[in-house]
């Protein structure tokens, strides 16, 4: 590889940091923040190299390392990147040093968090670029860890059970998709291939529909539960309201994209026919989840919850895009990921920024703040209109795109994904109205301190990501075109290639496994 | 019988353990005054010795004393591990006893006896070496598991003790009708008669041999319902005890129980996987489940080795080399987590309180990060969560065992994982998200250089081989290629 290998020094340099940060001394705090801070910004401007070096008429893998890591399994340490998880690296770095700026504030334990937080910043990257199985496996789970101490030493009162459920809850679906990874693998050698968990040369392999409806089941479940889709979402409002702020901010900016990055990264185009057979379904749920967590949305008092439903309920537009299954659709379901991160992200900057000076978060306590705070509320309404798809902000462009995709496959689907977008401003502006409007009654309230230096600092680059992807998405999508063509191409050739086969005896492989005494039939 | 200086060859790494659990002895006997810290490292230094004079038994399978035991690849890897454990127990025994006032050359000298029965275990090609090998090794421990004379050491040792002469009497009882069946007990031997005589594997006699071994073997890695000795053994006993039961034991058992079904009983897998089958699934189930329910730690960990006893079990019913390396790596990587673990519980007690319970863990991790470090890492990777050995070991299992179709069984073993995550995050809550409580349970640690040492090369080999596993796969996969 005669380029410079930028994945890998994005991914490895916050580890890397973090190994540093071992060092400095616990008392020095300003030397800590300083040196996280620093890490993340040389992260993230090395990431941009990506951004300009990334070429837009290619639609396959660009800056690809390679390189063997258990030689007789099949299992190395590749990665590479394409549109579709070009910016979802961006997006990572970007509000990785957003959350470090916005973490500032943290007293508790500084050194283990400022640790935890660079670990994460890998086990992200790690995630997004890997294009093994096992490596992605192994980055997926990790990325655990440091989330559960994030939630589990900072987080709020129910902080524990908040940290054990979401640990859980992954684990559940992930240990499962492990399951059909392995499977994945011996079908692959079964085909009289070479062993590998190479998730391109797995791309090729033409399986059985049948097959692929439980491989996809197991895949689909683990996805499922990261996005989270109804009515699998019950962690998601937990560690949303228990984690801190910067803990939110990277658990729906990221964390959640990891969900629909698995599907469109590996779920959806290793089992096309499956996708084919549960898209209607898939696209039922995801409406479901609109409606639903709007309406749940609409209910709150607490408004960090408020937004954590409003975020299942978003997630619900980005699954109905991706299941969509054309150009419109999957491109909108992309983008609104990443509109997603920035809205939602900046939604909880903000309610952080209000609850540390209040240290509350619900509705009742608060009203008439745009008297005391008008900076704040005027980003604050800024970010709602983003988040509930006003033209010209971000939040339109994917919304627009993910209602034209669902409504060349299903109107119906369309029709009643079009009553979330109304819900949302309901709840988003009704919020408002309690929160910024009417009389400045509250004695607490009347004193407040408007937005600082280093509250603007970090939400105006969010404000400025929030108009650019909305008044030119042109700099986003067009790097996506080519890949999502590809995508898009590769899908439904691997489906036509893929009908015909009949697997030996429906449910074969299944059957095997339910014949509890003996399988061996097809050992090799 | 005669024998010559080849057999004499495989018998080295043996011989140099024994001649350093009687040197160990003697020493005390000689040493001026009450000096003998040396004596555990007298021991780890007879422990290297033999490890150097091991690597020569990798390679094609021989035998020596007329069949009674290997000197193959299987056989050198079980013993690298073994070496693992027992040079660890030592470390983590030498500051632990003189802290309790029990630090006698006896004690020592018992765990390599114990040792040296665990490889013999390993390499034993027949049955009746299998046998006195399990007895060498099982009498030793029940004097390990008894050595602190308390009430509760004394009955882990009388429990073990009982229910140990119970599972060798079926064993033994096994082998005889084995013997009855096939006309001979060893294990090659064995495997011919199965191989040749298509009948004999329908045989009541046959069939029932197979039934007592695997029973015997059932006690001995304490797989569910044979299983209720376990807790209190393990809690009763000084705690570096069981660490060396927990590890040295199972991995010992589990090399004896591959050789045994993997070559003996090879052509009869169509009979003892479905019944291993069940086993597993038990073994993990109940494991799991009694261990969510704990509230001390020890026993916990207790439970939880029934619960990787199970996992291990699925690669038996896999019952192919894949499988079998995988076993292998597990052994190993369990025996780093599990040590490093126990290690850490002991470095929490004090003299006669051992401060296992739960509770007494809160707010730790921040009060000593080194052990908070390490105990988070040992528990991580129990729970098989990447980047650690505990992970590759329970994909290297899960991975023969879905290659052989076994996807029910994997699927209830990922479940049980997952399951089981929540009793090792427990531990992991409670040093870090609870606070201290305002009278502190531990003032300070009982952690001297040794016992550190021990908890840095157990952590390092969990990270080492959960990142970079790729060269001791190949190593296991290329001993169980001259076993079967």
């Amino acid at each position: 590889m005669s380029h410079f290998p930028y994945l890998s020094t994005i991914t490895f340099l916050p580890l890397l940091g973090a190994l540093v940060l071992l060092l400095i001394p616990r008392r020095s705090e300003g030397g800590i923040r300083a040196w996280t801070l620093a890490v993340a910004a040389v992260t993230f401007v090395i990431s941009l190299a990506l951004w300009v070096r990334f070429d837009p008429t290619q639609g396959g893998m660009q800056f690809v390392e390679r390189k063997a890591w258990i030689e007789s399994l099949g299992i190395s340490y590749y990665v590479g990147i394409d549109g579709i998880s070009l910016w979802l690296v961006l997006l990572t770095t970007f509000l990785s040093v957003i959350c470090v700026l916005s973490s500032w504030g943290i007293a508790k334990r500084v050194k283990e968090y400022m640790l935890f937080f660079l670990l994460l910043e890998t086990g992200m990257l790690g995630a997004l670029i890997s294009l093994d199985l096992v490596l992605f496996y192994i980055f997926w789970e990790a990325m655990l860890i440091p989330m559960y101490f994030l939630i589990g030493v900072w987080g709020g009162t129910d902080r524990i059970y908040a940290a054990i459920k979401f640990f859980i809850y992954t684990m559940v679906g992930s240990l499962l998709m492990l399951v059909a990874i392995l499977a994945l693998y011996y079908l692959n050698i079964r085909a009289g291939n070479a062993p590998t968990f190479d998730l391109l040369k797995l791309y090729e392999l033409n399986l059985a529909p049948n097959v692929q409806f439980w491989m996809f089941a197991a895949f689909c479940l683990a996805f499922a539960i990261k996005v989270p889709m109804w009515p699998l979402h019950t962690w998601l409002p937990d560690a949303h309201t228990q984690a801190p702020t910067a803990g939110s901010v990277i658990l729906a900016g990221v964390l959640l994209k990891m969900g629909t990055y698995g599907f469109l990264r590996f779920a959806m185009p290793l089992f096309p026919n499956a996708v084919e057979a549960w898209a209607p379904f898939m696209m039922v749920v995801a409406v479901i989840g609109i409606i639903y967590g709007a309406l749940v949305a609409m209910v709150q008092d607490d408004v960090k919850k408020l937004v954590a439903y409003s975020s299942v309920s978003h997630l619900g537009f980005v699954m109905l895009g991706l299941f969509a299954l054309n150009m419109q659709g999957v491109q909108g379901g992309l983008y609104q990921s990443l509109n997603h991160g920035i809205s939602t992200g900046a939604l909880f900057l903000l309610v952080g920024v209000i609850y540390e000076r209040r240290h509350t978060r619900a509705i009742a306590d608060f009203g008439g703040l745009a008297k005391s705070m008008p900076n704040y509320a005027a980003v604050f309404l800024i970010i709602t209109m983003s988040s509930i798809g006003l033209p010209g902000l971000n939040g339109f462009v994917g919304e627009f795109l993910i209602m034209l995709g669902a409504f060349l496959t299903s109107k119906t689907a369309a029709v009643f994904a079009a009553t979330g977008v109304i819900l949302a401003a309901g709840y988003m502006l009704w919020m408002v109205k309690r929160v910024f409007f009417g009389a400045l009654d509250k004695e607490e309230n009347q004193g407040l301190a408007d937005l600082t230096g280093l509250e603007w600092g970090y939400l105006i680059p969010m404000v400025v990501m929030a108009f650019w992807m909305g008044i030119y998405p042109g700099t986003f999508l067009r790097k996506t075109d080519a890949t999502l063509e590809l995508w898009l191409e590769r899908f439904e050739a691997k489906k036509e290639a893929c009908r015909s086969l009949e697997a030996p005896g429906a449910l074969a492989w299944l059957q095997d496994g339910l014949n509890l005494v003996f399988p061996a039939s097809h050992a090799d | 019988m005669t024998f010559s200086m080849a057999d004499m060859r495989l018998l080295t790494p043996h011989l140099v353990i024994t001649a350093a659990a009687l040197l160990v002895l003697l020493a005390e006997a000689v040493s001026p005054g009450r000096r003998k810290g040396y004596l555990p490292y007298l021991g780890i230094a007879g422990i290297v010795v033999a490890a150097f004079t091991t690597p020569g038994l990798f390679g094609p399978a021989r035998s020596g004393f007329s069949g009674m035991l290997a000197g193959d690849a299987f056989a050198a890897f079980v013993y690298f591990i073994l070496y693992a454990v027992g040079a660890l127990t030592l470390l983590v025994s030498d500051g632990y006893l003189r802290d309790e006032g029990r630090d006698h050359a006896e004690y020592y000298a018992l765990v390599l006896l114990a040792l040296v029965g665990m490889m013999l275990m390993a390499g034993a090609t027949h049955l009746m070496t299998l046998f006195l090998a399990l007895e060498t090794m099982s009498i030793a421990i029940y004097a390990l598991a008894g050595f602190f004379r308390d009430e509760r050491s004394a009955e882990a040792s009388f429990k073990y003790f009982i229910l140990g002469a119970f599972s060798s009497g079926f064993l033994l009882y096994g082998i005889a009708l084995l013997y009855g069946a096939c006309g001979t007990t060893e294990i090659q031997g064995i495997l011919d008669a199965f191989a040749s005589n298509r009948a004999l594997a329908g045989s009541a006699m046959a069939l029932a041999g197979v039934g007592l071994v695997t029973v015997g073997f059932a006690f001995k890695v304490a797989a569910v319902p044979f299983h209720m000795w376990t807790p209190d053994a393990y809690q009763g006993a000084p705690t570096s005890v069981t660490a060396f039961m927990a590890t040295g034991v199972k991995a010992a058992a589990f090399a004896a129980v591959l050789r045994v079904f993997f070559v003996a009983f090879q052509t009869l897998h169509v009979d003892w996987s479905g019944v291993l089958w069940v086993l597993a699934l038990l073994t993990m189930t109940v494991g799991n489940l009694t261990a969510i329910a704990q509230t001390d730690v020890k026993r916990m960990l207790a439970y939880s080795s029934i619960a990787h006893a199970g996992y291990i079990l699925v690669g038996v019913v896999a019952g192919t080399p894949e499988a079998g390396a995988g076993i292998l790596y597990y052994l190993l990587a369990y025996a780093f987590m599990n040590i490093g673990a126990f290690a850490c519980l002991i470095m929490v007690g004090r003299k006669g309180h051992e401060n296992t319970e739960l509770d007494a863990f809160a707010g730790l991790g921040f009060k000593f990060p080194a052990l908070g470090l390490a105990m988070s890492l040992f528990m991580f990777s129990m729970a098989g969560i990447p980047p650690t050995a505990g992970f590759i070991g329970k994909f290297l299992i899960f991975k023969a065992a879905v290659h052989q179709g076994y996807y029910w069984l994997t699927i209830f073993g990922v479940l049980n994982s997952a399951a089981s995550v929540y009793y090792y995050l427990r531990v992991i809550v409670t040093m870090y998200f609870k606070p201290e409580p305002d009278a502190p349970v531990v003032e300070a640690l009982r952690a001297g250089p040794s016992m550190a040492v021990a908890t840095i090369l157990a952590g390092l080999g969990v990270l080492y081989f959960g990142i970079v596993p790729g060269g001791l796969v190949d190593l296991a996969e290329q001993a169980l290629r001259y076993l079967v």
